[in-house]
């Protein structure tokens, strides 16, 4: 499925958190925003929801735990118990350090490796950029020409008022830029 | 007054870069040749690297024997490198994720090189009771695995096992938490460069990153997840392998002020080597817009006052030890300070809290020729802490007819050079094939302290309503009045 989209390239933070927030307030479809760095306020101004991404780490975090606990009891209590300088079975308080390293280690690369695949990243593919210059110091918008309504003339006028540098439309095919 | 109640109007930034000059001049250094300083340090690191490599040779064939370590001293030279390493990590890690946390914007323009630096000195850390065990190809024993004698398991209520766990740990989540701050900056690089050995690995690492905020968005909550994950563990690690003596009868070692003693003692003697490190590095790279004389400042605040906690925790022990009544207490610690041992407790007193003393004076903290000296002191003195430490209390135990003395042999000195050899070998080339700073993050805080100044741009970041920033600030943790 390929759509029209409108470009606009922006060298400035401001600017660009200005001319996001306007194109919100007046309907624009905005695809996605494409900056060299995190801006901050450019997720408000682009309406974004806050990432799940947190609910995962928390599940890993309470998952890689109770494994971690179950097996340190199972193989010092069910599994080969040994009689060790005649400490209890239950060793409860010994087990914490270890519960706890697995259970950071099992958080955080579950939450990274989520956010991988979520993101689309993995090594070696070739970037779909939009605009060079987006990893150095360009900004740029990209909105979608979604109906018969979509007035490129006034999109043009939003984008001027904003300083912009370039504005380009183009023909987007699936699997591109905007499609995450 | 007003540098007072405006600390945040500083410029972090000097130079009055664009985020285009922050590409250019932190690549910059990727794309030339080698600075004749550069190979010099390179093949002095390389050379103590190979020295430290057929010692550790000729002590896994010979036999631990080639160690001057004996009955009454089973551990020396080997354990006190190793908890000097893993505390020279500590602070990298407290300048990526604790510094994140609360907020010091000041952190984007180091943390890079101390994240690296956290990740070598662990590598480093590692061999050393990898190789105490004098049969290093069993060290996978060490973990619990399926295995043919039973199966047997690991006894999940030792120290030991605890240490192989938080190390391995943590030398992870340090990789991961350093390899995600590259991603975009290796995109940086991919697009800058064309062709060469660089770009390719620019290229395939940086995972096809192309700057929507889509992913930035989740970037920052992984990023914010990670920094609250990596702070409990840093803490967590030092704790374990203070552990590792705490847990022990010896006296001297069995006291419960050890975990925050040792935590505090970590991050003092890392900082110190990020200091040193950030030093050279600012100077041989021409980094100076970067790395300022407020970095500077703030670490060396950083150093007194970690170095005011380690004094503390010497005092309080000493007291401890007299106040117990414990005779084989009060005679460790008499032991240590004025024993055969006393040089080694005179160097550390020496180096960890009376030279820092001088970062009082803002003269010393503004010259670097002075910060420099004070941090390779400093590192030294913590060295020698840990020496002191593991030496002075096993070598003189409850029977006097076991006491002895311990005598480090040229193999063990040879290890010990050849880990700094380790260590600033994988330095250099860092600096050479990635990028020294964190350049993301250093655009974001390149307005901080500046006035509107890019041409056609009418409002300024630091002048958009304050809600605005607000809603950032909450989701990134960073941001607000750093």
């Amino acid at each position: 499925m390929s759509r029209r989209v409108v470009v606009g390239v922006f060298d400035d933070e401001a600017n660009l958190l200005g001319v996001t927030q306007e194109a919100r307030a007046e309907g624009l479809k905005i695809l996605d925003v494409y900056t060299p760095y995190a801006v901050h306020g450019l997720d408000a101004a682009m309406g974004l929801r806050a990432s799940r991404l947190p609910w995962v780490c928390f599940l890993a975090a309470i998952t890689g735990a109770a494994l971690k606990l179950w097996f340190e009891f199972w193989t010092t209590m069910v599994d080969w118990p040994l009689n060790i300088g005649g400490k209890p079975w239950n060793s409860l308080p010994a087990f914490v350090p270890v519960t706890f390293e697995v259970m950071v280690l099992s958080a955080g690369l579950t939450t990274v490796f989520t956010f991988l695949v979520l993101a689309r990243l993995r090594p070696g593919k070739r970037p779909a950029m939009l605009f060079p210059g987006v990893t150095d110091d360009r900004f740029v918008l990209m909105l979608e020409e979604s109906d018969a309504q979509f007035d490129l003339v006034r999109v043009r006028r939003l984008f001027e008022k904003f300083g912009v540098v370039a504005v380009e439309e183009r023909i987007e095919e699936a699997g591109c830029p905007g499609e995450l | 007054m007003a540098e007072f109640l405006l600390p945040a109007q500083k410029p972090l930034i000097t130079g009055n870069k664009t985020p285009a000059d922050v590409t250019r001049d932190i690549c910059h250094a990727l794309e030339g040749r080698p600075t004749p300083l550069w190979w010099g340090g390179f093949l002095v690191a390389l050379a103590l690297l190979l020295l430290g490599a057929l010692a550790v040779s000729y002590e896994v064939a010979t036999g631990i024997g080639t160690w001057g370590v004996n009955r009454t001293v089973g551990w020396a030279v080997g354990i006190t490198s190793f908890v000097f390493w893993i505390g020279i990590g500590h602070a990298g890690t407290l300048i990526s994720a604790i510094l994140f946390l609360l907020r010091q914007r000041w952190r984007t323009s180091v943390n890079r090189s101390a994240e690296a630096m956290t990740i070598f000195a662990v590598m480093c850390a590692g061999i050393f009771p990898v190789i105490h065990l004098g049969r290093p190809w069993m060290a996978y024993w060490l973990f619990p695995y399926p295995n043919t004698r039973g199966p047997l398991w690991v006894n999940f209520r030792s120290p030991l096992v605890w240490d192989a766990f938080a190390v391995g740990t943590y030398f992870t989540i340090s990789l991961v938490f350093w390899y995600l701050g590259l991603i975009p900056d290796l995109a940086t690089v991919r697009d800058r460069l064309r062709g060469g050995f660089r770009h390719r690995l620019a290229s395939v690492m940086s995972l096809g990153w192309n700057g929507s905020f889509r992913t930035w968005h989740r970037y920052e909550s992984v990023y914010l997840m990670l920094a609250g994950l990596a702070t409990p563990l840093v803490l967590s690690v030092h704790t374990i392998v203070s552990w590792d003596f705490a847990t022990g009868v010896i006296p001297g070692w069995h006291a419960t002020i050890f975990p925050p003693y040792f935590v505090a003692g970590a991050i003092f003697s890392g900082v110190a080597m990020v200091l040193t490190l950030v030093l050279v590095a600012r100077k041989t790279m021409r980094l100076e817009n970067y790395i300022t004389l407020r970095h500077i400042d703030v670490m060396c605040k950083l150093l007194l006052l970690t170095s005011g906690i380690v004094a503390i925790a010497y005092a309080t022990e000493f007291f401890t030890a007299l106040y117990s009544t414990n005779p084989y207490e009060e005679f460790a610690f008499m032991n240590r300070a004025f024993g055969p041992f006393g040089w080694a407790y005179g160097i550390m007193v020496g180096c960890n809290v009376l030279t820092p003393q001088l970062l009082w004076f803002r003269k010393v903290r503004s010259n670097l020729w002075l910060v420099f000296p004070v941090s390779i002191l400093v590192n030294v003195g913590m060295w020698f802490e840990r020496f002191v430490i593991i030496v002075t209390s096993l070598h003189r135990d409850f029977l006097p007819s076991s006491w002895t003395s311990y005598r480090p042999t040229p193999i063990e000195i040879a290890m010990l050079l050849g880990s700094f050899g380790l260590f600033f070998t994988l330095f250099l080339l860092f600096c050479r094939f990635l990028p020294v700073i964190a350049m993301a993050e250093v655009k974001g805080v390149l307005h901080v302290g500046h006035q509107a100044q890019v041409p056609g741009s009418e409002r300024h970041p630091a002048q958009r309503p304050l809600e605005q920033l607000q809603t950032a600030a909450v989701r990134t943790g960073e941001g607000g009045l750093a």
